[in-house]
């Protein structure tokens, strides 16, 4: 399981340059990103670096953020490589509620981002197909603590 | 003129005719409206201690609250045998207050909405197109009910679905319309968009009115309709549109002082103002049967207009009303509180009671944004989930408030936080003007 960084985001001009700004004056760095949007709102999804402190660092920067647990998938990079993992998705009667995907330039896949009205199940269900699951270490650096307790204890 | 005895009549004539009826009303509410008797015991105020009109600061002031306490009929002078028409006006909790009406009360509206229509230009020959609102709200029947007793034909045609009304004006060859001025400008550029000029047609003359507007609009209605738009006063809870009327001359707004008398106090000291000076104008209606009022607080802001209109009727004049003393504000001809709001929003999970309404000019009509912060307990991960909290937010608040206001959801703490008395509306309609 992976923790996406989720920020709401009234539709205001340079609202996001900020929240990037936040982010990168914290030296936290992002693997990915994704805007939502509505005509009135928008949401930001950010794969990041010690997602925790990201969390911690908008909040105190007067976002709402919140962290929300999202699935990751290793996708082959060829034709139908997501579709197959769509569909066992599918076939189980998992609801994708939305789906991102960025390129790991180290490897020769895709990462794919996929929230799902049921995880655990949906993990298992890619398990059995043969579908492999990207572990939160390989895409950023897991922290279940905020950045203050980081710096403190010198991590 | 519809009634040049009256409306012409010496000041001393009038004086003398207002302080019978004031007198006469008086007694009514002492001896028919219980809380009426127990305000004027609980003040030490007796009816035989006002002699004339300048007497009446002595009596207390008559309150909104008042008439929400004794809803629905607790203030009526008149049993219900007597009453013919019902109407009623929104309050700031949801709660309306009902006014009625005997068949005589009818008969004088009717009276005193003819008298603001010949100041329009309008005669018997006309036909007046009446675009306010019907139902409990005063304005339709109001104007309908004066188009009526002048002789002129009325098409009860209602707010709404503009198209239909540019072509009934077009087709039915209207010469007179009667409804908000926002709308009357939104006629105008519907008629536009529909490749029509309602300077061409043959309407002449606006009875315009029930919100706030400005002589920049003035302007606005009368190039867009080739009109002369005259604005019209009123308040259901006095009576209804009526009360005051501009006539050709456009200074000031003359109160039919033979049914309404008008102070101005200080809306802080409540003390009466001289003429000229702005306050808060308190009503005293002085025939009214069915639902009486005396020195009832508005709330609007106005003036007396010194000097006489050389138009020759010898009443007094108010300027145009310019704002209120509290907060309400007027959205397609709905009354909103801002309170009312907050109170919607409490009850909403996902919401924090910071909230801001924004007034902006959308075309011709005013259009209101509520700016709410969600609250921290929102998943806000999911577009679907803040999609549905802004429609419950809207469909609460259209439900609450009768009429339907665009929602949007901001960051939270993102509005600003005030030391004081929350800043909860912030009005932007004259910085932008009309686009």
């Amino acid at each position: 399981m992976v923790e996406q960084l989720s920020v709401f985001l009234e539709n205001t001009t340079g609202r996001l340059a900020e929240l990037t700004r936040a982010l990168g004056d914290a030296g936290l760095n992002m693997r990915a990103l994704m805007v939502a949007d509505t005509s009135e709102f928008g949401v930001v999804r950010v794969i990041c670096d010690r997602p925790h402190a990201a969390a911690d660092v908008l909040e105190n920067a007067g976002f709402s953020a919140s962290l929300t647990e999202v699935i990751a998938v290793e996708v082959p990079d060829r034709p139908g490589g997501l579709a197959d993992v769509l569909e066992a998705l599918g076939h189980a009667g998992i609801n994708v509620e939305y789906a991102y995907c960025f390129v790991e330039p180290s490897a020769d896949a895709a990462i794919d981002i996929f929230r799902v009205d049921d995880p655990v199940r949906a993990a298992r269900v890619l398990a059995e197909a043969g579908i492999q699951l990207a572990n939160a270490d390989a895409l950023y650096l897991p922290d279940s603590r905020p950045l203050s307790d980081i710096v403190d204890t010198g991590v | 003129m519809f009634q040049p005895d009256y409306e012409a009549m010496s000041r001393k004539d009038l004086e003398a005719l207002q302080r019978e009826r004031l007198q006469d009303t008086l007694d009514r509410v002492y001896h028919r409206v219980r809380p009426y008797r127990d305000k004027f015991d609980e003040a030490g105020f007796r009816p035989e201690m006002v002699h004339s009109p300048e007497d009446l600061h002595k009596a207390p002031f008559t309150v909104k609250d008042d008439l929400r306490a004794a809803y629905p009929y607790g203030m009526f002078a008149s049993p219900m045998r007597e009453v013919v028409r019902l109407h009623a006006s929104s309050g700031t909790t949801g709660q309306v207050t009902v006014v009625g009406y005997t068949r005589a009360d009818i008969e004088r509206w009717s009276d005193l909405a003819a008298r603001a229509i010949v100041a329009a230009g309008g005669t018997p020959d006309d036909v007046v197109q009446v675009a306010y609102g019907y139902g409990l709200f005063t304005g339709g029947l109001g104007l309908h009910y004066g188009c009526e007793r002048l002789g002129a034909a009325v098409v009860p045609i209602s707010g709404g679905n503009t198209h239909r009304q540019v072509q009934v004006m077009r087709d039915f060859q209207v010469t007179g319309l009667a409804c908000t001025p926002s709308y009357a400008l939104l006629i105008g550029e519907t008629a536009l968009e529909m490749g029509m000029d309602v300077r061409e047609f043959p309407v002449r003359f606006g009875v315009l009115g029930a919100e706030p507007w400005s002589d920049n609009m003035r302007t606005q209605v009368e190039q867009i309709l080739g009109i002369t738009a005259l604005d019209i006063y009123g308040l259901s809870e006095v009576m209804g549109p009526g009360v005051a009327f501009e006539c050709e001359c456009k200074n000031g707004l003359h109160v039919n002082e033979d049914h309404f008398i008008v102070e101005i106090v200080d809306p802080d000291t409540l003390e009466p103002l001289p003429d000229g000076e702005s306050g808060e104008v308190v009503i005293t209606t002085i025939t009214k049967e069915a639902a009486p009022l005396v020195r009832y607080r508005t709330r609007d802001i106005s003036r007396i207009v010194p000097g006489t209109c050389p138009c020759g009727r010898t009443s007094r004049r108010i300027e145009r009303i310019g704002g209120r003393t509290d907060d309400m504000i007027i959205v397609r001809g709905v009354n909103v509180f801002p309170r009312q709001i907050e109170q919607v929003l409490v009850g909403i999970v996902g919401v924090a009671p910071h909230y801001q309404v924004v007034l902006t000019k959308r075309g011709a009509m005013d259009h209101a944004e509520v700016h709410v912060e969600i609250g921290p307990e929102v998943p806000f991960d999911e577009v679907k989930a803040l999609e549905n909290l802004r429609r419950t937010v809207a469909a609460e608040i259209a439900s609450a408030l009768a009429v339907s206001i665009d929602v949007k959801l901001v960051e939270p703490k993102s509005i600003q936080r005030s030391e004081g008395k929350a800043r909860r509306v912030i009005d932007l309609r004259s910085e932008g003007g009309v686009q």
